[in-house]
Parts: structure tokens; sequence; C-alpha cells
């Protein structure tokens, strides 16, 4: 039987060493702008959101984060040399005449930015929404992908 | 009209329905739940997930949402970043006896799953005429 968790949470703090340090640090407090810039930050187990996911390839890297309820029009994706920044707008349900048992899902605006790794190819990027996940596809810079070593013998 | 939420994983019996056999983590959704004057809705964040791998069971009163979600990315996925992991999604509630349990329809769309439960006609208000004299 699988344990049930509530909400999320990884243990696996400790790769954020491997990337470039986030801008606007994510983990931990966060600095005294950041949430002053954002009426609503919704925190999850007091990390930012939208939580993101961020794996490479030989070719690309790869970012996903979990959006439900958001379509295309609530969203706003850049990059900017090696920085990705996702924004957006939770719309709100307001009604007249409605009353809440349980608000649990966070609404407002959100923006978080992460330094990727390697340099992205910028023109090429690709985003699908789908079901309340986004992924998008950060293609590496022609200049950082590995390159196989051809070894000639020599004599 | 009340919705209690159980934070504890009822008793199998309870729910009724067979334990899920797929290993890997479970997760309860954040959801809300309004009450309108002719219905509750409840909202639930289930991204990831189809609306034919969405189960949902109302039996004895209690409300329970299981969605199957398959994982997206595999074990030798190279993470810069890994904050969130995928697994399927479960929850239960208490609701009440004034819904009316034929009448509750679902929804799918950008990974929220929309429940209407109607309130049954004992359960709506009324406007009660005053006769004059």
């Amino acid at each position: 039987m699988s344990a049930l968790r509530t909400g999320r949470y990884h243990p696996l703090a400790e790769l954020r060493d491997e990337m470039d340090r986030l801008v606007g640090d994510v983990f931990g407090a966060l600095p005294r702008t950041a949430t002053q810039n954002l009426p609503y930050l919704p925190l999850v187990g007091n990390r930012p959101f939208p939580a993101l996911n961020v794996w490479t390839t030989d070719d690309a890297v790869y970012a996903e984060a979990e959006l439900p309820g958001l379509s295309e029009a609530d969203l706003e994706i850049s990059v900017m040399g090696n920085e990705l920044t996702i924004k957006g707008q939770r719309p709100d349900i307001e009604q007249e005449g409605v009353k809440y048992h349980r608000h649990e899902r966070g609404v407002g605006p959100f923006s978080r930015t992460v330094r990727l790794g390697v340099e992205i190819d910028a023109d090429h990027v690709e985003a699908t929404l789908r079901d309340g996940v986004l992924l998008l596809k950060l293609p590496k810079a022609e200049a950082v992908r590995p390159r196989k070593i051809e070894v000639k013998t020599r004599g | 009209m009340a919705t209690e939420f159980n934070p504890h994983e009822p008793p199998e019996a309870e729910v009724g329905h067979a334990e899920p056999t797929r290993s890997g983590p479970v997760f309860r959704p954040n959801v809300d739940i309004l009450e309108k004057a002719d219905e509750l809705l409840v909202l639930a964040d289930v991204p990831g997930t189809q609306s034919d791998k969405i189960d949902i069971r109302f039996e004895n009163g209690m409300l329970t949402i299981h969605a199957q979600v398959e994982p997206r990315q595999d074990d030798k996925t190279e993470y810069q970043l890994h904050e969130y992991e995928s697994g399927d999604f479960l929850r239960t509630f208490r609701i009440s006896e004034e819904v009316d349990p034929s009448k509750i329809g679902a929804e799918y769309a950008d990974g929220v799953l929309t429940l209407h439960l109607p309130k049954s006609e004992a359960a709506r208000p009324r406007k009660i005429p005053v006769a004059g004299t």
C-alpha cells in the first residue's frame, strides 16, 4: 500500500547545487522584494510556485511544471540568455452568493525565474500545456552540445 | 450543510473499493469546496491524468476521488532540479445526505476536476410565502 503523502515533498534539495544558483533563491526564505511584488505567492511547504522539474539530455534542457487550471492565455513564458521565466495568473472563480467550505487552491499571479545550467537556443524553445502540465523543451545552443570526437588511427 | 473532510485515509471497508495495486507515491490533491444555492462544487487540482483515469465514488455519504497518473519521466532521467514527484491522487470527503447522489456530475479540463453535487430538493433554500390577513 502506497504511503499517502500530504502535499508534495522531495528531499533532493542538494541537487540544486548542480545548477547555477537560482535567481531569487527559492529554497528557504524568499527575498523581501519577491514577496512584495506578488500580492499572492502560493507556497507549497515553503517552496515557491510553480514547483519545477528540470532535466537534460544531450540536445536539450526540459522543464516541467504542474499548473492546473491555467490555459495558454494565462501564461507568459520567456527566455533571456540562460534564464527561464514562467509567469502567470490563476484565475479566480469569485461568484455572487458563493460560500467556501474549503479554499486550498491558490489564485492570483505568480512569477518564477530560474537560471538553466547551459546556454539555450532561445529561438527554438517549445512549450506544450496539457491537462495542467506545462512541458518546455529548450534546445541547447550548438556550441554546448556534446560532440563525439572521432579518433583516427595514426601511421 | 456540512462537508467534513476526513483527514485520515478511511479503512478500505468504508470506502468500498479495491485497494490501489500500483506502487509509487500517492498525493492528496488541493481542493476548493464551494456552496451555491442549488449545488456544492468541488474543484480538485489533479494535473497529468485523463477523464477515463479518474474514479469517483459516492457511497455511504463518502465521496472518493482517485485519479491515476502515469509517470512522465523514467528512472534514468538526469535532473538538474527535482522539486516534485508525480503519482496518483486520492482524497475522500464526507458529504452530507443533502446531496442527491444520482445527479452528481463531473468534468475534467486543464488538470482540474470539477464535481457538481446538486442538493436534494429538501435541502434547497426555500422562500416561504407569508399570507396576508
